[in-house]
């Protein structure tokens, strides 16, 4: 492409990271703190006890609370769709506008109906009711989060469409395709569930005060038993998830594979580096690192997480860049020229309708459909710049693996010493469950720098960069907004975090809603 | 029957009023709701953030050209 502006392509992508990073900080909670209200108040049905009432009642205004302030902040994503992002917009806009039109319809009814029964409906409809109610709230916040993950997950690994080259949009040739495609799968059950572990840490850190500060000792403890077991098995699952998509990565995404592994020569029996500092660039022509100022390693770990054989060869960087005949991996190179010949394809196909030139036009279509696949890889002459940034991706990678064992440590932690009831004496570990909430969110958002950074350059994998799906718009007005979005959500942020300690502090017993 | 629905459509009323009545944080965070789609629908969708195709071309045909040329440029 011809004039791009660099710096308009950086300042959108940064905006756009802002934006999702922070509607990201008020998401994870809404999921899983949703399920967990709605499994203390099934306690409370079964039981009678008006403790778990009580319990029930006071999750369920921090759930409030962070649903208000973060509700609809993802609105700002669309916005930017259309304005920042206007060839991606337009060239995914059937693909996109069935998963998100049912998210507006059915999760965003489903939710603010029951909601309502939530929050007015204590002593207005039955227990069971409101039971339902609860836990209908839940199932619509998770709904809602997999119309947005599987259209995610549709721009990972498109997809059940076929690209039309007289609208220049993608149409959906299989909706199933779409929802059911590994990829869509494995993201939504991996990033709901890490919903699910924030949510359960956030319960144990304010549990974790009440104890150290000797208040609502029972109300603490028995909110403590129902996080730390929904969230030791939220844990398990993610483990499952997550090994599931490091499988699709390999297998999809091979150069996000190598980049978060750092691996620049694929090998059989690859190891896995359990933790490793990689050494700073010398050469700012190549700013990714290459080798290890530090490393400990698990042998044969790396090709066995790829493809489940300690044996299997796991392509490196530069088996993808140069290409490998003996593996059958196709070189970058090779599929710049293949994206090329698409481009200008496609360029012929229009200029032929244009003429009439009939045999023309069959002709481009017949040579662009047959390089389709690899039409993003033309906007580009050198392939180093579709390697995506290495440390950030390989470091990433590890802050959400060793949190998310920290985590799961924490929660069989946690659940032993309330057996024994043993735990409020133990102070160390109630600040280790404190300070454990800030690195629930860092784990969290450490996950999406992986998938996010670790993709790039791609908008779609393989069909769109980002630099061609910008708009031509001022980069001033970017730099603008991405300011004005960082003031309006560190507010929002600033009035969550008030909102919640003032009503930690007043503690279960103050009512209301 | 006209009266039942009537009925009906006063105890959903009644339902929603008492709630929103006898609210005391959820005041706060209404206000702060109501400031938030203030801001982001008609500050920012109307000031900052038009969509570019739809402020440029009239039809799809339009865009879909103009797209295609920025695709192949």
């Amino acid at each position: 492409m011809e004039n791009i502006d660099l710096g308009l392509v950086d300042w959108s992508r940064a905006q756009f990271a802002l934006t999702a990073m922070y509607h990201w900080v008020f998401v994870p909670l809404t999921l899983g703190l949703a399920f967990i209200v709605a499994i203390m108040e099934s306690i409370y049905v079964k039981t009678g006890k008006e403790e778990w009432k009580k319990i029930t009642l006071f999750w369920m205004k921090l759930f409030g609370i962070n649903f208000a302030i973060g509700v609809a902040t993802g609105i700002i994503l669309e916005f930017e769709f259309g304005t920042n992002w206007s060839n991606y917009s337009w060239f995914v806009g059937d693909i996109f506008g069935a998963p998100l039109a049912i998210e507006g319809i059915m999760a965003f009814f489903l939710e603010s109906t029951f909601i309502a029964v939530m929050f007015f409906g204590w002593n207005k409809v039955s227990k069971k009711f409101h039971l339902l109610s609860s836990w209908l709230v839940a199932f619509g916040a998770n709904l809602s989060a997999l119309w947005i993950l599987v259209a995610n997950a549709w721009m990972q690994n498109p997809v059940g469409m076929r690209f039309n080259p007289d609208t220049a949009r993608n149409e959906m040739e299989n909706f199933w395709e779409v929802l059911l495609s590994p990829t869509a799968v494995n993201k939504f059950l991996h990033t709901v569930t890490s919903g699910y572990v924030l949510a359960a840490l956030f319960v144990l850190g304010v549990s974790a005060w009440f104890l150290l500060k000797k208040r609502e000792q029972l109300f603490a403890k028995r909110s403590m038993v129902v996080a730390a077991t929904f969230g030791l098995f939220s844990t398990l699952f993610l483990v499952v998830t997550g090994d599931e998509s490091a499988r699709h990565i390999a297998t999809i995404q091979p150069m996000k594979f190598a980049a978060m592994e750092a691996l620049y020569d694929g090998q059989n029996n690859a190891p896995l580096v359990a933790i490793g500092i990689l050494e700073l660039p010398q050469d700012p022509e190549h700013p990714n690192p290459r080798e290890f100022a530090y490393k400990i390693e698990i042998p044969n770990m790396l090709s066995y997480m790829a493809f489940l054989s300690p044996r299997a060869f796991v392509p490196g960087i530069n088996d993808l860049i140069n290409g490998n005949p003996e593996k059958e991996i196709i070189s970058y190179y090779e599929k710049i020229r293949r994206g090329k010949l698409a481009i200008q394809a496609l360029k012929n196909y229009k200029s032929a309708q244009k003429s009439g030139d009939a045999a023309l036009e069959e002709e481009s279509l017949k040579i662009f459909e047959t390089h389709y696949p690899y039409f993003g890889y033309g906007y580009y002459d050198n392939p180093d710049k579709l390697i995506p940034n290495v440390p950030i991706s390989f470091y990433s990678f590890r802050i959400m693996v060793i949190l998310g064992v920290h985590f799961g440590i924490l929660f069989m932690v946690i659940l032993y010493f309330l057996y024994k009831r043993k735990l409020e004496k133990m102070k160390w570990l109630l600040w280790v469950s404190i300070l454990t909430v800030p690195l629930a969110y860092i784990a969290s958002e450490a996950g999406w720098v992986l998938a996010e950074v670790g993709r790039q350059p791609w908008v779609i994998q393989d069909l769109m960069p980002t630099l061609s799906a910008v708009s031509k718009i001022d980069q001033t007005s970017v730099q603008i907004t991405f300011w004005l979005f960082a003031a309006i959500f560190t507010t929002l942020l600033i009035a969550e975090i008030k909102i919640m300690l003032t009503q930690i502090k007043k503690g279960p017993n103050e009512g209301g809603h | 029957m006209h009266r039942i629905i009537l009925t009906h459509l006063n105890k959903i009323f009644r339902f929603y009023y008492d709630g929103f009545r006898g609210m005391t944080y959820g005041k706060k965070l209404w206000i702060i709701i109501l400031i938030k789609l203030f801001v982001l629908f008609f500050i920012l969708k109307l000031f900052f953030f038009q969509d570019f195709l739809d402020s440029k071309f009239d039809t799809d045909q339009e865009k879909s050209n103009y797209v295609i040329e920025q695709l192949t440029k």
